[in-house]
């Protein structure tokens, strides 16, 4: 019966060990996952924005070569891809897509995910993160970008101007004009008259 | 024999067998317990360069997943930003703030942030964020509440059964693909079984249980 008491005795002491070390399922940890079973869990092969120690600057995506283009990117000098007329600095006035409902559709999304922080919902630069120090936002409604061709706002997303980065690297260059299509609902928006709306659907403003 | 073997012996393998048996259940339920990815991998919460709270850009300021992530849709990796997203709002925000300073640093050379990677799945396991964002899966059903988290920690186990589980039947976990992004979500009752269904027959969602869509 002894024996049989401190087999019971040094069991529940190795468990409660093993349960003192080791934690409970779900306890927060520094440190990384163990693998106890590592069987081909992690493969010399390059994953992205993974580091890697075969190249000197320890990036596994590699940027681009100059002079190179990327299969399916948009390199051609057209107003779609650059927002100006072929082979001129000057801005194109009109933007080179159809403007249908799918488009603004898009836009409105695209604006919502890309824009609205700063610029706001309603375009008039009142955008959230104004109460945490963005001092410079441009009010969308200002007749200096009301009147800016499509060409140049297409600029503006892409590249950036003054306190604004671009957003070329963030937004594909067919969400940048479905963007401008959305903008420019918002803009004719608040400029429009009552007029404007047909008749059959003005019941509905109110 | 009573000299050679003394009496207790009578009892010894019946003893030995119990033994072996109880000792047997303890182990069998600790590597139950253990070894699985709910205990070695939920939890992980490592510290990053810098302490980026998606409780403040995703929930107080209300950042759409996709601001930063924006590669999500199109890609089967969904992208951490660059430091040029960040510095959209920092060059304003927190421009000289001393936890930023590895963003800025970032920015001026174009060197990444050494972010730590926490989601981790085996190097032989392909997931494609694009085909599940796409079809009403979210961002919450395998990362958990990240829209709450202070600092990032694994929440979900992310093994295979944890796969199987939602591929063995989608209409249980999907969502409209509006509200993917919307990740306080809650589904309206009986949601699964009126809506999830036809989702997953309309939207054609093949959730495959074959082992080629996961492994190759």
């Amino acid at each position: 019966m002894r024996y049989w008491l401190s087999f019971f005795f040094v069991l529940i002491v190795a468990s409660l060990a093993v349960v003192g070390i080791a934690g409970f399922q779900g306890s927060k940890s520094r440190k990384p996952p163990i693998e106890i079973f590592p069987d081909m869990d992690r493969q010399p092969k390059l994953r992205p924005q993974a580091p890697n120690a075969f190249f000197t600057d320890g990036k596994s995506s590699r940027p681009l070569l100059v002079g190179t283009v990327a299969r399916g990117s948009h390199y051609q000098d057209t107003p779609f891809n650059t927002g100006r007329l072929p082979s001129s600095t000057n801005f194109v006035a009109e933007m080179p897509v159809g403007l249908t409902a799918k488009l603004l559709a898009r836009g409105k999304e695209r604006y919502q995910i890309s824009c609205v922080p700063c610029h706001g919902a309603l375009a008039d630069g009142n955008g959230i993160t104004k109460k945490y120090g963005m001092a410079v936002v441009a009010n969308l409604h200002d007749k200096r970008i009301v009147s800016m061709t499509d060409g140049e706002i297409f600029n503006t997303i892409t590249s950036g101007k003054n306190l604004m980065g671009g957003y070329g690297a963030n937004v594909t260059v067919e969400d940048r004009w479905a963007i401008i299509g959305y903008l420019r609902t918002l803009q004719l928006a608040r400029l429009g008259l009552v007029n404007d709306v047909p008749a059959e659907l003005r019941a509905g403003l109110k | 024999m009573s000299d050679i073997f003394p009496k207790w012996t009578n009892k010894l393998p019946l003893r030995l067998l119990l033994g072996v048996m109880i000792v047997g259940s303890v182990v069998t339920a600790g590597v139950t317990y253990y070894f699985t990815p709910k205990y070695t991998r939920v939890g992980y919460q490592p510290i990053q360069p810098v302490p980026f709270p998606h409780t403040v850009h995703a929930e107080q300021l209300g950042l759409d997943c996709r601001y930063c992530h924006n590669g999500v849709e199109q890609s089967w990796f969904s992208n951490i930003p660059s430091a040029n997203t960040c510095m959209n709002c920092h060059n304003q925000v927190l421009a000289s703030d001393a936890r930023l300073e590895p963003v800025r640093e970032s920015f001026r050379s174009g060197q990444p942030v050494s972010w730590v990677q926490i989601h981790k799945t085996p190097d032989y396991v392909y997931f494609n964020h694009a085909v599940h964002v796409n079809r009403g899966v979210s961002c919450v059903h395998c990362h958990g509440p990240i829209n709450k988290m202070d600092e990032v920690y694994h929440a979900k186990p992310l093994s295979m059964s944890f796969c199987l589980d939602c591929h063995r039947d989608p209409a249980a976990k999907i969502r409209p693909p509006e509200e993917v992004y919307n990740l306080n979500w809650v589904p309206p009752e009986n949601f699964a079984k009126d809506k999830g269904a036809k989702f997953v027959h309309d939207w054609k969602v093949n959730a495959s249980q074959n082992c080629s869509t996961c492994h190759r």
